[in-house]
């Protein structure tokens, strides 16, 4: 279970992204944040959100339209 | 989205952007906007020089509006077709409102931010925001129209800023 959940659905680019930033300053480090998200571009933009920022891509998956990432903030 | 608050990352990166904008129609306000807060939130400084068209996106009261007149490119998504629209009806009275009206109707129920959220969003992220002095004066603003936090400058300020920006953009 992650530590936090955002649901980001609906949300068109950038939003899901800062919305993510935001909730990633309120968690500890090494601790987790579940990210629900429908748009498809988010796949791209949460990988390379991540590489950039330091923050760890634990799981990158889809189900019935809706994406789901698992991020743990950077130690 | 006034819950949404972005702070400056302490642990930011030296990476840095600039962006020139020069456009302040509804749909060319986006990109500016939309990559400054994306690459606020991604760890880099961004500075953002408004100028021209550019400069009213800084004003307190936004009241953006696009025209289809000479662009051909702009379709809207209409009962499963894309709906152009030529170049003559643009001319019309209250065509454009009704087309900027529209274009707004459709990005709120696609779950795109406004500007005013965007705007906000980059203020909480400490993003520069500088306005053309020279724009101000043509134009014949003041920074009392403005939201609070652009700051004025020139053309060698954007220089300076851009001369040390890993990237540099111009909308």
């Amino acid at each position: 279970m992650a530590d936090k959940v955002l649901d980001a659905k609906g949300l068109s680019c950038p939003l899901p992204i800062l919305k993510s930033k935001k909730a990633l300053q309120d968690i500890a480090p090494g601790g987790t944040l579940e990210v629900l998200a429908t748009d498809p571009g988010s796949v791209a933009d949460f990988a390379a959100f991540c590489r950039m920022t330091g923050h760890e891509l634990i799981e990158s998956e889809s189900a019935n339209g809706t994406f789901r990432f698992l991020i743990r903030a950077r130690p | 989205m006034s819950d949404t608050k972005i702070e400056a990352d302490p642990a930011k990166s030296a990476k840095s952007m600039s962006i020139i904008v020069t456009k302040g129609t509804l749909d060319w306000a986006y990109p500016p906007f939309i990559l400054a807060t994306t690459a606020a939130a991604m760890g880099l400084n961004v500075s953002m020089f408004f100028t021209f068209y550019g400069l009213p996106l800084l004003l307190k009261d936004l009241d953006l509006k696009l025209s289809p007149l000479g662009n051909p490119a702009m379709k809207i998504p209409m009962a499963g077709v894309h709906m152009g629209m030529p170049n003559i009806a643009s001319m019309i009275p209250g065509v454009d409102a009704a087309a900027s009206t529209m274009m707004k109707n459709l990005m709120n129920r696609k779950g795109v931010a406004s500007i005013q959220e965007l705007r906000e969003l980059a203020l909480e992220a400490e993003v520069r925001l500088i306005a053309c002095q020279m724009t101000m004066d043509l134009f014949e603003y003041s920074l009392e129209d403005m939201i609070p936090g652009p700051e004025l400058g020139g053309a060698a300020t954007y220089i300076e800023v851009a001369s040390g920006c890993d990237i540099n953009l111009f909308v």
